[in-house]
């Protein structure tokens, strides 16, 4: 197949601020230049306008301006004792990271670990092509065979805009060994008022029996547009937990893939979006079952508010060996104003044949009935209509454990739904 | 106490009250009966203030008051109560914390400081008992996976939880066994006292049995077309509502 390539000048720009190099950046480069961004017939980008964006907001030939960032408390999550890897503008800022390495390994992504670049596949997205040709730093997570890592690892990208535009693109990488476990948080921030772009891919290998945790918060009221990939292969009677809460941004592509490559696996992956204002919430997910006796589960909820628009899109792949698979999903929301739009597509490839997979995707209003209800109790249209949304979200909460993280969750989310009972 | 004047209302385009008339005094209860689609569930939406029906004319005053100006959540608040024909469900929220909110917005707007937990507990399960309600079904979410029984029975436990001035009971009686009837009637003559009124909506005379009417009003085509004493409940059972009918074709 062939196509006629056009070079826009935003893909020049990207092009030429990415120093050509050998190996695989230099693959990935020329993919990118194949590919070019995702244009508005991109069924994978078709609700989530990324090449346009990053057209009106950003200058690829400029270069990120140094930041002069002191601390990081104002974005510290409260109550999480933690091991904390910083980012500014794409950098990592040792200065203001605090970690040890008595339970885990912490070093900067090489590039060379063992299985980099084998689950992001560069080859059929250009996003995922732009970070691994572009990506300047990253972190490489490594836990030994039967460790429990006590404190979770929290992630700050922070893109501090003060004195320009900000582009961003960080590589990580994980290796859990059998029957480790750990959790991972993800945070944004933005300091300043101008846009920053951040482009953020990581990859991990779960070993036999271990399991790992990662949540994400995306609550940064900058100006972020994010595209992100997490790519995360299991083996074996492993354990995945993604827990992603979109709360802010521009717009935020969230690709998110499981591989599960073994036997007596269990993932879950669960999403919260409560969008207000003109935020673009897009999460992509698939689900690959390759081998018997899996499950995956997954729940995404959303409330969508104002001009926000919110996109669902969930993959479940059973293969023709995983027979014995339970695979579930849901994807339900509710719109509050006339203008909110959402676009939900569960897409189910199944060869296998004894296998029990279900989806569901919902969108509604407020059931008018219920809040009469409320409001027949005495209780005001306000708390009523926060009563419900709470309700509503605390499906998806109440997969967290109980602990400092799930209160800080809990206190954001009760904020956005301005509740006061 | 109420004083609902020439009542009209429709829903859509399909008017359903026409021109209704009913006075309650403190202490009165009153039996709204009459056949399937002559109003009576209206005439109930309508006075706790259900948007879908319109007023087409008319007045509704209440402790005078304009009911009708007032939003649903104000008309709870100055005392009145709606038991749900179809209580809704609504997952994901705790029964109680729905009542603790409830009475405490009834509360602040009736000039009372909120209960704190302790106080609202043991409200709790001082009405708990009055409708032999059980707390493991108030843990659970609101009316969720609840039977009709329960349903009916969460009603009469939020209305004593709010003590309201005018109740109103919309066929609190149908689909329940006589055991649940029971203690749902008893639940409500417990609540029964001078200052209160009772307007109960019913298809059935049976529940008249237990929750003795001082009026009995028969409604048809929107509206009341007879009105008595409990006895009219009775003849109404025995005789049905054909000659009701029979009679307003007459005249």
């Amino acid at each position: 197949m062939s196509a006629v390539l056009e070079t826009t000048p935003l893909l020049s720009d990207i092009l030429a601020s990415v120093k050509p190099e050998a190996g695989l950046k230099a693959d990935a480069l020329s993919v990118l230049e194949q590919l070019g961004l995702p244009g508005n017939k991109s069924e994978e980008y078709k609700f989530t306008p990324i090449t346009r964006s990053l057209e009106k907001n950003f200058n690829f030939a400029t270069k990120n301006s140094a930041s002069e960032l002191k601390s990081i408390e104002s974005f510290a999550i409260p109550g999480v004792d933690a091991h904390t890897l910083v980012f500014v503008n794409g950098g990592f800022v040792e200065e203001l990271s605090r970690y040890n390495q008595t339970d885990l390994k912490i070093t900067p992504t090489s590039g060379t670990e063992n299985g980099f670049g084998t689950l992001a596949d560069f080859k059929s997205d250009a996003l995922v092509a732009w970070n691994t040709a572009a990506w300047t730093s990253g972190i490489s997570i490594e836990v030994k065979a039967n460790t429990t890592v006590s404190k979770p690892v929290v992630l700050h990208y922070i893109h501090d805009t003060s004195k320009g535009e900000v582009k961003s693109f960080t590589r990580n990488i994980i290796r859990l060994g059998k029957s480790s476990s750990l959790t991972v948080i993800e945070k944004q921030d933005t300091i300043g008022d101008q846009a920053g772009f951040s482009n953020i891919i990581t990859e991990g290998f779960v070993e036999e029996n271990a399991a790992l945790n990662i949540f994400s918060l995306q609550a940064d009221k900058g100006k972020r547009f994010h595209f992100g990939q997490t790519s995360i292969w299991q083996a074996r009677d492993s354990r995945m937990n993604s827990f992603t809460l979109t709360l802010d941004g521009k717009l935020i592509r969230n690709n998110l893939q499981l591989i599960l490559d073994g036997e007596g696996i269990e993932s879950h992956m669960d999403g919260l979006y409560i969008l207000q204002g003109d935020t673009l919430a897009d999460n992509h997910t698939v689900v690959d079952h390759r081998k018997p006796n899996a499950n995956s589960n997954e729940l995404y909820k959303g409330v969508i508010d104002d001009n926000a628009k919110g996109v669902f899109n969930g993959k479940i792949y059973v293969r023709p060996d995983a027979q014995k698979t339970n695979a579930f999903q849901s994807n339900r929301n509710i719109l509050i104003s006339d203008k909110a739009t959402v676009n939900t597509k569960p897409q189910l490839e199944i060869w296998a044949d004894d296998v029990k997979c279900s989806h569901g995707c919902t969108t509604g209003q407020l059931d008018e009935e219920a809040m009469f209800y409320l409001q027949a109790r005495g209780i005001d249209k306000v708390t009523a209509r926060a009563m419900m949304l709470y309700a509503f979200a605390g499906e998806v909460l109440d997969k967290i454990n109980s602990g400092p993280l799930k209160n800080y969750f809990d206190s954001l989310i009760s904020e956005r739904l301005h509740k006061n009972f | 106490m109420l004083s609902i004047k020439n009542l009209h209302a429709k829903i859509e385009d399909n008017q359903i009250l026409n021109g209704l008339n009913l006075e309650v005094k403190p202490g009165e209860v009153h039996a709204i009966m009459g056949p399937n689609g002559s109003g009576k569930s209206t005439l109930a939406s309508v006075l706790a203030g259900r948007e879908e029906f319109e007023v087409t004319d008319g007045t509704v005053e209440y402790l005078g008051k304009d009911l009708l100006e007032l939003a649903p959540e104000e008309r709870a608040r100055e005392g009145v109560f709606l038991a749900f024909q179809y209580p809704v469900e609504i997952p994901g929220v705790s029964t109680i914390n729905f009542m603790k909110t409830a009475v405490n917005q009834v509360r602040e707007a009736r000039g009372q400081q909120p209960l704190d937990a302790v106080s609202f507990l043991g409200l709790m399960k001082e009405k708990m008992k009055l409708v032999e309600i059980d707390q493991s079904l108030l843990n659970r979410s609101l009316n969720e996976g609840f039977s009709g029984g329960e349903k009916k029975r969460n009603e009469i436990f939020q209305m004593a939880m709010l003590e309201p001035k005018l109740a109103i009971l919309d066929e609190t009686d149908s689909g329940l066994d006589i055991d649940a009837l029971r203690i749902v009637a008893n639940g409500v003559n417990k609540l029964r006292d001078k200052n209160k009124a009772i307007i109960v909506v019913t298809h059935y005379q049976r529940l008249l049995e237990y929750i003795v009417p001082d009026f009995v009003h028969v409604l048809y085509k929107g509206k009341i077309v007879k009105s008595g004493t409990k006895e009219l409940a009775l003849e109404l059972e025995a005789k049905g509502y054909d000659w009701i009918k029979d009679e307003v074709a007459v005249v």
